[in-house]
């Protein structure tokens, strides 16, 4: 292409750029929780037809921040100020998410806003009619949000309870929910986290299309990749203050990176290691319900090896995870750890082998929100010596443990003391890693181990779970992430409707290899390969 | 034993048990209009007693009847204003707002009415609401001459749990308060106002409660007594679980009450003296017991029922 081609892009790029007038200025905003600073005197702008990236590591302030803008939160100082429809830029009132919805404000929450009891179709449409009428919503909204649906690649089961869904389909019908209303500016909490690539990917386009209709959008994520696949600029948000504000255009990853963390990040790389003896079999083992049910598995772990299950979330991982975990039995087939049967029988004995368990819901079964820090330590040594003596909590004992864990952990939290409900998502995580890898266990079982967590407390993770490996721990590596897996484990299976197909040595895999079989086409991988 | 099955069969039987069942279903749907909402509100059994004694004294003071209704629903409707304060704006624990609500209401009443009656023994009376007695009710098979001996107040309850059905399930404002005692963060995102529903769902469900209790005093008897509660804003709690907190199921848990009461009644003249009159009184809460069992095993509790809401917490 030559220079006189070129430039007219060139022009109308930068033409558009001066022409592309502010929908949204947030000015000064300051946010404190107690002791907590969330935000201090942050800035933001966003232009029509932008798409923005907010980053920062876990507790940055993000979500916090976002919160204000759509009303959630009031700030302790600064305003939001908002284009109306003349363009002139008007201030929201402090804390009303329906002056926010009012101006054109859409966001999808990081924490789902979803009433389980209603369906999808009612999540979508609730607070949009006067409420006095004799319907839901109007006769076209119906055919309207299937269409937005369907353009979108956000197919749902608009009519079942929301309760009764996966996180998958939750998730597009928060998106949806956004979209039907409309908005100007679209806030993105996370909304990736549990969608698969492909629905991933749609998403994207979407926000690419809503951008090219004149839209704000600010997109948060820590997948890097992801950024840099659908955002202009991005904004670094690091213990609450905007460290970095630019074109993504010439900011490398590992830069961005450093700017979120404060420090360079690297990601740990494994080693070839022979593996040992075997640590888990399972032979035609068919096990529980519904979705989340597995049949006719087989499958061998052993000691110093990383297996990964790949697969779209609700294939079956679930049963897999709890029949490792003693939470199930198997219906069909055998289940052993080191040659026994009885010792993933319930979870308590699963323990007592030394089966340590990074739960895939962390603030659901792997922590308890109300109890401290040194307590969800010790959860799964009540009766040990080191926790209690006839029948009394060792306070003190306890305490020293958890001061140990903040230490070795790099746990950000105030003390021992802290209700872990008040840790943020990569904190907690590592308080339950730091449980799971005490006592070095003989099997890790870990489900979707860096889920929400950010650049550093992921690479940390990843560490922690090659270390383990290193030591000789088997480890069950369950993830969405196919470059975890692919970067992790020594050898990796992918689960589709409960059937497994692999494991394969990680070498011969790749993203797409690995996105076809969890479609469910074995047929993706050449024969010789899946002999080996 | 076939004298026992016999009663079924007499429309008096019928007429008891419906309007034994009719404050037990204004109380049930006011209860469960809160709890759709995610606030419990025990003060009911208060409530009760407070309609029963407001609603009575104002007709008793020349009020006219349907008069006497509105006020005993304006005082329920006090009451629900400050158990929603408490719960809601101040998100204190709705058991013991509840609880504090149904004593403060049950002292008052019986206070004011000592106050106003200092040296009466025998309780003033008023005129009670007559039953309707419309003709082509009357002559309609079946159910017909039963529901013409009701009040008028047991087709006013009839008429709330059929426009509450309706409510809940077709309306924006039914979505809204499903969604509201499911997940309140659901309904602000939605630029709705938790504080809003909630308040009107407990205020509006409190005014029922009452006028269940004032049909006591000006329906079923036609005076004001101590201890003429007698449990049935309770009931009314267990009767809530056991209609799924839908409005049409508490009609039918309504009658099914009603009638073991009825029953009973009519057994302990059948029995009397054999068998002692205490176990007799026993029975419809017996059975209350049994059936809630079996409802309750499936029950399905609004998810956010009885968590206080604090906006801008975690
Ligand atoms: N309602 C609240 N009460 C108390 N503290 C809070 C509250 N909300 C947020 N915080 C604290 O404020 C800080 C910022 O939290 P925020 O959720 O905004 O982080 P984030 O950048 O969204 O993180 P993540 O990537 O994990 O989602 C954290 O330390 C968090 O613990
Ligand atoms: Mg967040």
């Amino acid at each position: 292409m030559t220079a006189e081609a070129e430039r007219p892009a060139a022009r109308q790029a930068a033409g558009g750029a001066r022409a592309r007038p502010p929908l949204l200025r947030l000015r000064g905003i300051s946010k404190r929780f107690g002791e907590v600073v969330a935000n201090e005197a942050v800035d933001l702008e966003l232009a029509a037809g932008e798409i923005l990236a907010l980053l920062g590591e876990n507790g940055a302030g993000k979500t916090t921040l976002t919160s204000i803008l759509f009303g959630h939160y009031a700030a302790d100082a600064g305003e939001v100020l908002v284009a109306d429809q003349e363009g002139r830029l008007v201030a929201l009132p402090p804390g009303r998410p329906e002056a926010a919805l009012e101006a054109g404000i859409g966001m999808v929450h990081q924490h789902f806003t979803l009433a389980h009891n209603l369906t999808g179709f009612e999540n979508i449409v609730l607070g949009t009619e006067a409420w006095w009428r004799p319907r839901p919503a109007p006769p076209g909204a119906r055919r309207r949000i299937e269409e937005l649906a369907r353009r979108m690649g956000l197919e749902v089961e608009l009519d079942r309870p929301v309760g009764q869904l996966g996180v998958g389909a939750r998730q597009r019908i928060e998106i949806l929910k956004a979209l039907y209303r409309e908005a100007r500016v679209l806030v993105l909490d996370e909304p990736t986290a549990v969608l698969t690539p492909q629905e991933a990917e749609g998403l994207f386009a979407t926000v690419r299309a809503l951008a090219a209709d004149g839209r704000g959008v600010i997109f948060i994520s820590h997948k890097l990749a992801e950024v840099e696949a659908v955002a202009e600029r991005v904004v670094v948000l690091r213990q609450g203050r905007k460290v970095a504000d630019r074109p993504l255009a010439g900011t490398s990853r590992s830069e961005l990176a450093r700017l979120m963390v404060g420090r360079e990040v690297r990601e740990p790389i494994r080693r070839p290691r022979p593996p040992g003896e075997v640590v888990l079999a399972l032979d035609g083992v068919g096990a529980g319900s519904g979705r989340d049910r597995i049949e006719d598995v087989t499958l061998e772990l052993r000691a110093g090896e990383i297996l990964g299950i790949a697969g779209v979330s609700g294939n079956g991982q679930a049963a897999l995870a709890a029949l490792v975990a003693g939470l199930l039995r198997p219906e069909r087939g055998r289940v052993e750890l080191l040659g026994s049967t009885a010792a993933l029988s319930s979870p308590a004995a699963a323990v007592r082998a030394g089966v340590g368990r990074i739960p895939e819901d962390r603030e659901r079964d792997g922590v308890v929100g109300e109890l401290d820090l040194a307590e969800n330590l010790a959860l799964e040594r009540l009766a040990a010596p080191e926790t209690s003596r006839l029948g009394f909590l060792r306070r003190k004992a306890m305490r020293a443990r958890a001061r140990r864990a903040i230490e070795a952990f790099g746990i950000r939290a105030p003390g021992p003391d802290v209700p872990v409900r008040l840790l943020s998502g990569g904190n907690m995580q590592k308080v339950v890693l730091a449980r799971a890898l005490d006592g070095a266990p003989r099997l890790l079982l870990a489900d979707q181990p860096t889920r929400g967590l950010d650049v550093a407390a992921t690479a940390f993770v990843h560490e922690r779970l090659l270390e383990a490996r290193e030591r000789g721990a088997a480890v069950l590596l369950i993830s969405e992430d196919l470059d975890e897996l692919l970067g992790l484990s020594d050898r990796i299976a992918v689960v589709h409707r409960g059937r497994l197909a692999g494991p394969f040595p990680s070498e011969r895999l790749d993203v797409p290899t690995i996105g076809l079989l969890m479609a469910g086409h074995e047929g993706g991988l050449p024969a010789a390969e899946v002999a080996a | 034993m076939s004298e026992a099955l016999e009663i079924l069969f007499q429309a008096s039987f019928w007429v008891a048990a419906i309007r034994i069942a009719t404050p037990l279903l204004l109380g049930t749907l006011g209860a469960l209009l809160g709890e759709r909402a995610g606030v419990l509100n025990l003060g009911i059994e208060g409530i009760f007693v407070a309609g029963a004694m407001t609603g009575w004294l104002a007709v008793y003071l020349g009020a006219s009847l349907w008069s006497g209704v509105a006020v005993a629903a304006a005082t329920g409707a006090v009451f629900g204003l400050l158990h929603a304060f408490l719960t809601v704006t101040l998100a204190l624990s709705q058991h013991v707002a509840g609880l504090g609500i149904t004593l403060l209401a049950t002292a008052g009443s019986h206070f004011a009415y000592r106050v106003a009656f200092p040296t009466l023994t025998q309780p003033p009376r008023i005129e009670p609401f007559a039953p309707v007695g419309w003709a082509w009710l009357e002559s309609t098979p079946l159910l017909g001459p039963v529901l013409a001996q009701q009040t008028p107040l047991t087709f006013l309850a009839i008429g709330a749990a059929l426009l509450l059905a309706f409510v809940l399930a077709r309306t924006p404002l039914g979505l809204a308060i499903r969604a509201v005692g499911d997940d309140p963060a659901a309904v602000e995102a939605q630029g709705l106002s938790v504080a809003a529903l909630r308040y009107g769902a407990v205020v509006v469900g409190s005014a029922l409660m009452a006028v269940g209790g004032a049909f006591l005093t000006m329906s079923a008897f036609n005076a004001f007594f101590f201890g003429m509660v007698c449990g049935r804003g309770w009931i009314c709690v267990a009767l809530t679980v056991f209609a799924s907190w839908r409005p049409l199921k508490a009609v039918a848990g309504a009658l099914l009450f009603g009638a073991f009461d009825a029953w009973q009644l009519r057994l302990q003249t059948l029995a009397g003296g054999v068998v002692p009159s205490q176990l007799f009184l026993m029975v419809p809460y017996l059975l209350s017991i049994a059936a809630l069992l079996l409802a309750a095993r499936r029950a399905d509790y609004p998810r956010a029922l009885m968590k206080p809401w604090r906006r801008g917490e975690r």
